[in-house]
């Protein structure tokens, strides 16, 4: 996992070398992608008027036979509903809308400049008994709707009466499901919602000589907009991450049965950020989402982008094609997504507990169509030789500030994450590029989230993040 | 003192600060002793701080005012034009409050142009002397139809238990002297008892009651919308029978027909049964505390 988030880092930065993004005065240098977050449930929803597409990527690492995915659909989906994703595409929009570290670097005081034009453009980037099988179904409550192979998947469309009747005959069909199920599973019986039920066929599998699963897609129409998660719970040690991305014609995606909050964002840290390994942006990153989490007692759907998905500012990766989008079940969209219909995409992450999560997750497309990013800024303090400088005055005003500005992204970074601000003012005085400028110690002491201070960045702000 | 507010119109005449002319300090106490608007607008501006510091709100401060100016210059433009005194600015102080903690926009104009568009309804959509929709409901309502950009955030309050109970005691108060706890607990009662029903039946956990129980923006609806005097019927059977009607279409709304807000929009689509019901059972119209006395002393005109 590191290693990839390595590898990534890297080949960003060798595309930032090679040009400046469109209408963004500095160079992406990083990103933060799901991979960070072990275990996270990764769901890529499309949803346009009453049409709902699900992809559901599998990061089941067991024994193929031991596979199964049980998921409660409104509607008996049949064989041309179902379809498998390129895993790849998980992958292009995960990178796409990752949390971004952008950098900057002061002018040099001593030789005031004035706005010079952007930067260019970036060049960025089944058989036995059959008869039989179905009167057992019948006795259990079970009716098979549907039944086709798709991939490497058999896949099973099921109604069921009774829940312990689904659990008992899921058990005697060979799908490995949790103890308990049927508890869970009531409550969708009960609203008449159908069972999307898949397990790995061998042969197939065998046949594609992938070493993963590959992920799976369903549509439905329905005017129910959700996503179950209830059942994913059961037998759940400790909080269980999911990143989803929703697709969009008109605006934002929320929840509405919790609470959706914006993931603190566009704020200064300290440049070192970008070299240390123990602060690595990456970390810093993960160990700022925990404590977001942990903040809020594990009780809200976090927003970490919401964008148009035609362009980017700064882009962690290109936008995804058509083709691409086509992949995942957007539909509609004709040659190039500039001049075609608009995509919008939502990217929620949620870590949840049985406890603060009871119901699934319910949404709703709102207006909004201010695009917002998990941006974080460095700005390099300029070089210059003090004793030289023929603007004296204005550079030692520069040096204040800036002891200043250094101590506020300490205070932010301990804030944010939970680390010791010590070992940040630390990290950040012995930095390479910082050691002139020792922090000064009687420096403001301004943490970043109390109510007044939040109060006075909404007057100051645009209210997008109170 | 909740029984005099109730008879407003013929008490308020033999009130002793009206009598006496007592000093300006003692008239303010009054004031604020009798009209109960004055303690949703504090509990609104409470409600509106409290979300906008500790929950995101996603509302920008330009909005707020442009809300404000724009559903104050409204109400004063038709106070003017049809010649009415005794009518303050208090209850579009309420709307706006309402519409800015309820609507979302992603631009400026949708929150000016709603809370405009819901106060000249107040005063031109009028049946029997009482206006047809809560305003703050049509604003709400009138925004997320017609003006692209414009949505509401069910969600946005969370489950905190503190706030809710926070919530429930003071909108509880506030209710109280507006006469209408009966018709904000009646829908409560429906609705709480269906949405119970429903949990029993689906076999999920009590959980699920105590997180919607302890969503904010249905007990916002329920004490400050709904319960709005001058859009609910005369009587109070009737009131029952109106609370149950707004909470059936509600619970239908969201858990059948899986749409959201759906008390909000139950209370939008059944405001027309008001005039309906006060002309099968007729009963005495309410009028706000302050401007039956002031209406009394200067002319027996139309109180708002």
């Amino acid at each position: 996992m590191r290693r990839k988030f390595l590898t990534a880092a890297v080949a960003a930065s060798l595309v930032a070398a090679s040009g400046a993004a469109q209408a963004f005065c500095g160079f992406y240098v990083g990103k933060a992608d799901a991979s960070l977050f072990n275990e996270a449930s990764k769901v890529v929803m499309v949803r346009d008027g009453d049409r709902t597409v699900v992809n559901m990527l599998n990061d089941y690492q067991g024994a193929p036979t031991e596979f199964a995915l049980v998921v409660p659909v409104p509607v008996v989906l049949q064989k041309e509903d179902v379809k498998t994703p390129l895993r790849a595409v998980f992958d292009r929009i995960d990178a796409y809308s990752a949390p971004r570290l952008a950098e900057y670097y002061d002018p040099n005081p001593c030789h005031p400049q004035y706005p010079r034009s952007m930067a260019a453009p970036a060049a960025a980037q089944k058989s036995i008994g059959r008869a039989m099988a179905e009167d057992r179904a019948e006795a259990l409550g079970v009716r098979v709707e549907a039944q086709y192979t798709v991939g490497p998947y058999d896949i099973v469309i099921l109604s069921a009466e009774q829940s312990d009747g689904l659990e008992t005959w899921l058990h005697e069909n060979g799908y490995r499901i949790p103890a308990g199920a049927a508890q869970a599973l009531a409550p969708y019986i009960r609203q008449g919602m159908k069972f999307f039920v898949a397990k790995v066929n061998l042969e197939e599998h065998a046949k594609s000589g992938a070493n993963f699963l590959a992920p799976l897609q369903f549509s439905f129409r329905s005017e129910k907009f959700m996503l179950p998660i209830r059942l994913g719970m059961i037998n759940a040690r400790g909080p269980q991450d999911l990143v989803l991305w929703v697709l969009s014609r008109k605006g934002r995606v929320e929840t509405t049965n919790y609470r959706t909050v914006k993931l603190p964002a566009n704020v200064n840290l300290p440049p070192y950020v970008k070299f240390d390994k123990d602060h690595s942006f990456a970390r810093f990153y993960s160990a700022m989402f925990d404590e977001q989490a942990k903040r809020e007692d594990y009780r809200v759907v976090f927003t970490e982008y919401f964008w148009d998905m035609s362009w980017c500012d700064p882009c962690a990766a290109n936008p995804l094609s058509a083709q691409e989008l086509a992949n995942l079940g957007v539909e509609g969209l004709r040659g190039d997504t500039r001049r075609g219909a608009r995509v919008m995409l939502t990217r929620l992450h949620v870590r949840y507990t049985p406890e603060t999560f009871p119901e699934d997750l319910v949404f709703q497309e709102t207006g909004d169509r201010h695009n917002w990013q998990t941006r974080y800024v460095l700005r390099h303090p300029a070089k210059f030789d003090l004793e030289d400088c023929p603007n004296r005055a204005h550079a030692e005003r520069y040096l204040a500030q800036l002891r200043h500005r250094r101590e506020r992204e300490a205070q932010t970074l301990a804030t944010l994450t939970g680390w010791d601000v010590d070992a940040i003012r630390d990290k950040a005085s012995s930095a390479p590029d910082e050691a002139a400028q020792p922090i000064a110690p009687g420096a403001p002491q301004g943490a970043a989230d109390s109510p007044l201070a939040r109060l006075w960045r909404w007057l100051q702000d645009d209210g997008a993040q109170p | 003192m909740r029984r005099q507010a109730l008879a407003g119109g013929h008490t308020a005449g033999a009130h002793p600060a009206q009598r006496a002319r007592p000093p300006l300090r003692a008239r303010l106490a009054a004031l604020v002793r009798c009209d109960a608007r004055l303690y949703q607008v504090v509990f609104l501006a409470l409600l509106l701080g409290t979300g906008v510091l500790l929950r995101d709100f996603s509302l920008q401060p330009a909005q707020v005012a442009l809300t404000f100016a724009a559903g104050i210059a409204t109400q004063l433009f038709w106070v003017r034009r049809l010649g009415l005194s005794g009518v303050g600015v208090l209850s579009a102080l309420i709307t706006c409050f309402g519409l800015s903690v309820l609507l979302r926009a992603d631009s400026l104009w949708v929150h000016p142009l709603a809370a405009a568009a819901c106060l000249s309804a107040k005063f031109v959509l009028r049946v029997n002397g009482k206006h047809l929709f809560n305003p703050g409901n049509l604003g709400v309502v009138l925004g997320v139809l017609l003006l692209p950009g414009a949505w509401v955030s069910p969600g946005q309050w969370g489950s905190d238990l503190l706030i809710a109970c926070w919530v429930i005691a003071l909108g509880g108060a506030v209710a109280g002297r507006a006469r209408s706890i009966n018709l904000s607990l009646a829908f409560l009662a429906f609705f709480l008892g269906a949405y119970a029903l429903r949990i029993v039946w689906l076999g999920q956990s009590w959980s699920v009651f105590a997180h919607l129980l302890q969503n904010g923006a249905l007990l916002m609806f329920a004490f400050f919308m709904i319960s709005d005097p001058m859009t609910a019927p005369n009587r109070n059977a009737t009131r029952l029978l109106y609370a149950a009607c707004v909470a059936a279409l509600a619970f239908v709304w969201q858990f059948g027909l899986f749409m959201q807000n759906g008390p909000i929009w139950a209370l939008f689509l059944c405001a027309p049964l008001v005039p309906l019901f006060d002309r099968l059972w007729p009963g005495e119209r309410p009028v706000w505390r302050r401007e039956a006395a002031t209406a009394r002393a200067l002319r027996p005109g139309p109180a708002r």
